[in-house]
């Protein structure tokens, strides 16, 4: 996986046109662009229809957390905690965790113990035997869709578990052992070339694509940045880490039986073990992190910290709905002949 | 209050509700042959529904059977 970052993304709107004009620059230059900044935000949060689904503001809140993250854009360093970026930040995230708040299911709150939890985590995520975009994938995606749906991933995958590795400070005794025993693993225990995200930049290459973090944002639409922009914001805000860490349980839940019907899509078109690692590593890792994290990290946390019970069920609830309707649409547009990706790929963009 | 682990601490098998045992703690696998079982991750879950495709570990699919390790309460 190369490192260095892509230049510049194609703005979307209003916000993430000033945002991306305003890191352009160096931080101690203080320019008129910042200045129209919180005005122009003031605006687009005021007229926003859905806030899930828009692309500008999905955007300028991703190349905000990625000034935390570094590898996403290029900026300088000292941006990350310029106040009236901070200060946008948490504008967006206030409106966004606000619809969340509203949109995402509530499911009865079961009572707070590791045995109780985990049995009503694994409940809200059992298996939907329904049409899935797993289904999709190992009977019927093209070699095209596979490539589109690598790309839809690559936004999360390329960074896999970074999201949550914010809350290990956020988290003490049992539930962050627990954490760590997981992150650990997704990072390849100590040996790089293991590492989640590693073993994926490869499957990505094995179809031809462009592995450097970013390449492919311009391509995927709002719901696939607001996907990866909840993760971030319930990881980076020490108050939400019951959310944080019931997604993570969620996610956990829903990975092993989908990466094995994901691996056969990709068996079913010729594809090797190179490629399909990624997908087999999971349906055996995942089978393992998820007992972890339903009994030991979200149970102990709850148990430790009942205050927080709500927002894991909601964190867990959060990753099905919102990962849900990512999935939705690449399942619609396919289901329709329709590319997924916001603006198609261009045929140069996966030659080998 | 939890006592510190002591390094010869047993290697420990949870019995997963529903589910797997998993294994924490150093553990030797061996086919029926005597053949070491490869495994990379130091926590591993077996399978204990018998219906894994990845045997001895398990695949999640004991969710997809309604595997239960008790009788329904109900």
């Amino acid at each position: 996986m190369r490192m260095d970052t892509v230049s510049r993304f194609q703005e979307r709107g209003p916000v993430s046109d000033c945002l991306l004009r305003v890191i352009q620059d160096p931080a101690q230059t203080a320019t008129t662009r910042l200045n129209e900044l919180p005005d122009t935000l003031t605006v687009a949060l005021g007229c926003t229809a859905d806030i899930l689904r828009d692309d500008d503001l999905q955007l300028a809140l991703f190349v905000l957390y990625g000034l935390s993250y570094g590898g996403v854009v290029a900026a300088d360093d000292e941006w990350e905690w310029a106040p009236a970026l901070v200060a946008a930040r948490r504008s967006i995230e206030r409106m966004f965790e606000r619809e969340l708040r509203s949109c995402v299911p509530r499911p009865p709150l079961p009572v707070a113990n590791p045995d109780a939890v985990a049995a009503a985590l694994f409940e809200l995520t059992s298996p939907d035997p329904g049409p899935s975009l797993a289904r999709y994938v190992a009977k019927q995606a093209t070699e095209a869709q596979l490539r589109e749906f690598l790309i839809q991933r690559s936004i999360y995958t390329l960074k896999e578990a970074d999201p949550h590795s914010w809350a290990i400070p956020r988290l003490t005794g049992r539930a962050k052992a627990a954490l760590v025993e997981i992150q650990s693993d997704e990072y390849g225990g100590g040996r790089p070339e293991r590492m989640h995200s590693a073993i994926f930049a490869g499957t990505m290459r094995a179809l031809g694509l462009d592995d450097r973090y970013g390449v492919y944002v311009d391509n995927v639409p709002a719901i696939t940045l607001a996907s990866f922009n909840m993760m971030t914001m319930f990881g980076l805000n020490r108050r939400l880490r019951g959310a944080i860490v019931g997604h993570l349980a969620a996610f956990e839940m829903t990975s092993s039986i989908p990466n094995r019907f994901y691996g056969n899509g990709f068996r079913r078109l010729g594809y090797d073990s190179v490629a399909t690692w990624y997908f087999d590593e999971h349906v055996e890792a995942d089978a393992v992190h998820e007992q972890i994290a339903g009994r030991d990290l979200a149970g102990a946390l709850a148990q430790d910290e009942p205050t927080l019970l709500a927002d894991i069920i909601f964190g867990a609830s959060a990753c099905l709905t919102v990962d849900g309707w990512a999935s939705e649409h690449i399942l619609d547009a396919w289901s329709a002949d329709r590319s997924s990706l916001r603006s198609p790929l261009d045929a140069s963009a996966h030659a080998a | 209050m939890i006592q510190p682990e002591r390094p010869d601490a047993p290697t420990v098998i949870v019995a997963c509700t529903n589910g797997p045992l998993l294994v924490r703690g150093q553990v030797d696998i061996v086919d029926a042959t005597g053949i070491p079982v490869e495994h990379q991750r130091k926590t591993v879950a077996l399978c204990r529904c018998g219906v894994s495709t990845i045997k001895p570990f398990c695949d999640g699919t004991h969710k997809l059977i309604r595997f239960r390790t008790a009788p329904e309460s109900e």
